[in-house]
């Protein structure tokens, strides 16, 4: 038999397997256009922005933009001795220009983020330079003050010109590069970032810990009573996990305050003396406390649907073939229930490691975590590139725990409810 | 949970250990929201029992954090209970529209790049809210729509659709589509099929995406705190001021409603998750 016979043809006389490609292609298209609205919408609104984040977060157009000449004339410098005549001269220019525009102070304040001391001698050289003459730029400038004769400022101009930096990143993490370009620790006193890390990280941790703890037994005993009594204890879980997230924090609030329910009851039982009521909020301890409760029906619900499918009859073969209760639920019963841990511990990780509204409520100043810290560059220092830079580095540890996370359990099978 | 009779003794005692560790679990859990009930009927301006309210004393009860919610000087709660309510029901019928049909999408076995997609998709719930914050406002600032309903409402719908997303493919991962083929074959139109043949199907899982979407625009702050203008107040945004600056029973009150509003939410949430699984068969 010839090839040609082969080939089984439609009753239009196309091949069966062409006229299946178009149909499969057909239908892929059909599939793309229906997700296709909401992934547009996404990538506009969402993807991209958290793409301009890393733009901004690398950004260092601003003092590049405002002395061109400057930077132009620099290219030639090597750096070791003073500057020659040109870059004098580019600079006053490109400074006259900003006093014009009124742009000088923004200089100052990046300047100085270089090194301190740029404040001052600017101020001095706005006013000193009305008067000054054509000509010969170089002394009438070093001339202004002390600062401008000495090579290390220029050197710290000469530091700002590329457009691109990672000072931000390495102020994330208390580190900063220094005059020969090195990246070294800030000093000792200094260090607030590393401590905020390593907080986040150490009560997302304790806060998973304590959720795994608590909802383990209570999730078995949900899973195996019978379901009329299930059913009603289910609602205990299930009516925090829908009530506002605020409302919950207010009410630990009131339980947690000195003059609160929780130390009234402490005093009435005479644990604590009346005038000595310990704080419980406002650091640490309320961050705990709150967070755990309210990420415990997010551990609960993932064990819960996991043990639910576990058979009873397991336990019953365990028993019957000489294992005691507890051996037969650490060596049957335990392993059954790790997809659920597995699930359960990295959605409340993942959700504490990035929590913001609890702890700025109850954690005062020792229980903030980095998202309160990304929050206040947001809205008060205004450093919008260095808030990017903590928010993309947290991202980056987030989607590698999503990623662990996907490989053990896979997003299709995030349950709700 | 009865133990049987021949249970030994120290098996006994853990039995009972194990109950008691579940019922401080459940008191931890669910204790905290019913300290709000009393107290927001508090005659007094404090957040703690007062002795009259020890000794059940009428007096010390009162509905006057009630009234000043409703008719206080110069209160907050009605813009700010409209505008949560606007938003919500906008953010959500956006959500479950777009969510939807990406799910219905996302069901057919020809979809390319599934997981990828899917990933994306789901990305607003999994990036913490703070980023999700940051980066949204970026694009609101830039579009010109910071401070406005519309730039809320948009928002909302970004962190709601995974919610609808997640739902409805759960619902159409138990969906027979033989029905539709069928309904293809009788003449029907794609449209007309997916009306009066999907969509009545999926429609608990539709209506439960829908519902997580509206608790999650009604209930979200973060995003909110950084877009929102003094118009574009919401009640979480009043109990976040109220909770910084002072923590007045009036707060209680609103509370109160809160959670008797996501009680009902949760009521009719299980109800048809039960509906949902009876329709697609799975019997427990």
């Amino acid at each position: 038999m010839s090839s040609e016979t082969e080939k089984i043809l439609t009753t239009d006389g196309i091949p069966l397997e062409v006229s299946l490609k178009k149909a499969e292609r057909k239908n892929k298209i059909k599939a793309f256009l229906l997700v296709a609205p909401l992934l547009l919408f996404l990538l506009i609104t969402y993807i991209f922005p958290i793409g301009d984040m890393l733009m901004r977060s690398v950004d260092d157009k601003m003092v590049t933009e405002m002395l061109p000449k400057t930077f132009k004339s620099m290219e030639k410098w090597d750096g070791n001795e003073m500057p020659p005549e040109e870059v004098f001269e580019a600079f006053y220019l490109d400074f006259q220009k900003l006093v014009e525009e009124k742009r000088d102070g923004k200089l100052s304040t990046q300047l100085n983020y270089t090194k301190n001391g740029f404040k001052s001698i600017l101020k001095k050289l706005r006013r000193k330079a009305k008067n000054f003459e054509e000509g010969n730029y170089k002394e009438q400038i070093m001339a202004v003050h002390k600062r401008w004769a000495d090579v290390e400022y220029w050197r710290a101009i000469k530091r700002r010109a590329p457009a691109y930096t990672t000072s931000k990143y390495l102020k994330g993490m208390d580190m900063y590069k220094n005059e020969d370009g090195k990246i070294v620790n800030v000093d000792e006193d200094r260090r607030i970032h590393r401590v905020l890390w390593l907080r986040t990280l150490e009560i997302a941790f304790f806060v998973t810990l304590l959720c795994f703890l608590m909802a383990y037994p209570i999730a078995h005993l949900l899973a195996t009573l019978p379901m009329k009594y299930s059913n009603l204890l289910m609602i205990c879980v299930l009516l925090p996990f829908w009530t506002s997230l605020l409302v919950r924090t207010a009410s630990w609030m009131i339980l947690l305050q000195q003059q609160g329910v929780v130390n009234d009851f402490f005093v009435m039982t005479g644990l604590v003396a009346d005038d000595n009521r310990p704080e419980m909020m406002y650091n640490k301890t309320g961050t705990y406390v709150a967070m755990t409760q309210i990420l415990l029906p997010f551990m609960v619900l993932p064990l819960y649907s996991v043990m639910k499918t576990i058979s009873p009859s397991l336990m019953r073969a365990g028993k019957s073939l000489g294992g005691t209760p507890f051996i037969t639920f650490w060596k049957v019963y335990f392993p059954l229930t790790i997809p659920g841990i597995g699930a359960g511990c990295l959605l409340v990780f993942i959700l504490a490691i990035g929590y913001y509204i609890t702890p700025a409520l109850v954690g005062g100043a020792s229980g903030t975590l980095i998202s309160n810290q990304i929050a206040f560059h947001m809205k008060s220092t205004l450093d919008w590139s260095f808030a990017s830079a903590m928010g993309l580095m947290l991202l980056a540890g987030v989607l590698a725990i999503y990623w662990v996370y996907n490989k053990l359990v896979g997003i299709d099978n995030i349950k709700l409810g | 949970m009865a133990l049987p009779k021949y249970t030994e003794p120290h098996y006994r005692i853990w039995h009972y250990v194990y109950i008691f560790i579940c019922t401080c679990v459940f008191f931890f859990l669910i204790a905290p929201l019913f300290v709000i009930f009393p107290l927001s009927f508090n005659a007094e301006e404090f957040l703690s029992f007062s002795e009259g309210m020890k000794n059940l004393d009428p007096d010390a009860f009162s509905l006057r954090w009630y009234k000043d919610m409703i008719y206080g000087t110069k209160n907050p709660w009605g813009l700010a209970a409209k505008n949560s309510f606007i938003i919500a029901i906008f953010a959500t019928l956006g959500s479950v529209l777009l969510g939807t049909v990406a799910a219905l999408g996302l069901s057919s076995r020809h979809m390319p790049y599934k997981g990828l997609i899917m990933a994306t998709l789901i990305s607003p719930m999994i990036v913490p809210l703070i980023i999700s914050g940051v980066a949204i406002f970026f694009f609101m600032a830039k579009a010109g729509l910071a401070a406005t309903h519309t730039g809320i409402v948009l928002a909302h719908i970004i962190l709601g659709t995974p919610f609808v997303v997640i739902t409805v493919t759960a619902t159409l991962s138990g969906f027979d589509h033989s029905v539709t083929r069928a309904a293809s074959s009788l003449g029907s139109d794609p449209v007309n099929t997916f009306m009066k043949i999907t969509l009545p199907l999926i429609l608990p899982g539709v209506i439960s995406g829908g519902l997580f979407a509206f608790v999650t625009s009604f209930d979200e702050v973060v995003v909110v705190l950084f877009l929102a203008g003094l118009e574009n107040t919401t009640i979480p945004i009043q109990m976040w001021t109220g909770l910084r600056e002072q923590l007045s029973p009036t707060i209680l009150a609103v509370a109160t409603c809160l959670i008797i509003l996501s009680t009902l939410i949760l009521v009719t949430a299980e109800l048809l998750r039960r509906r949902s699984e009876r329709l697609r068969g799975i019997n427990r």
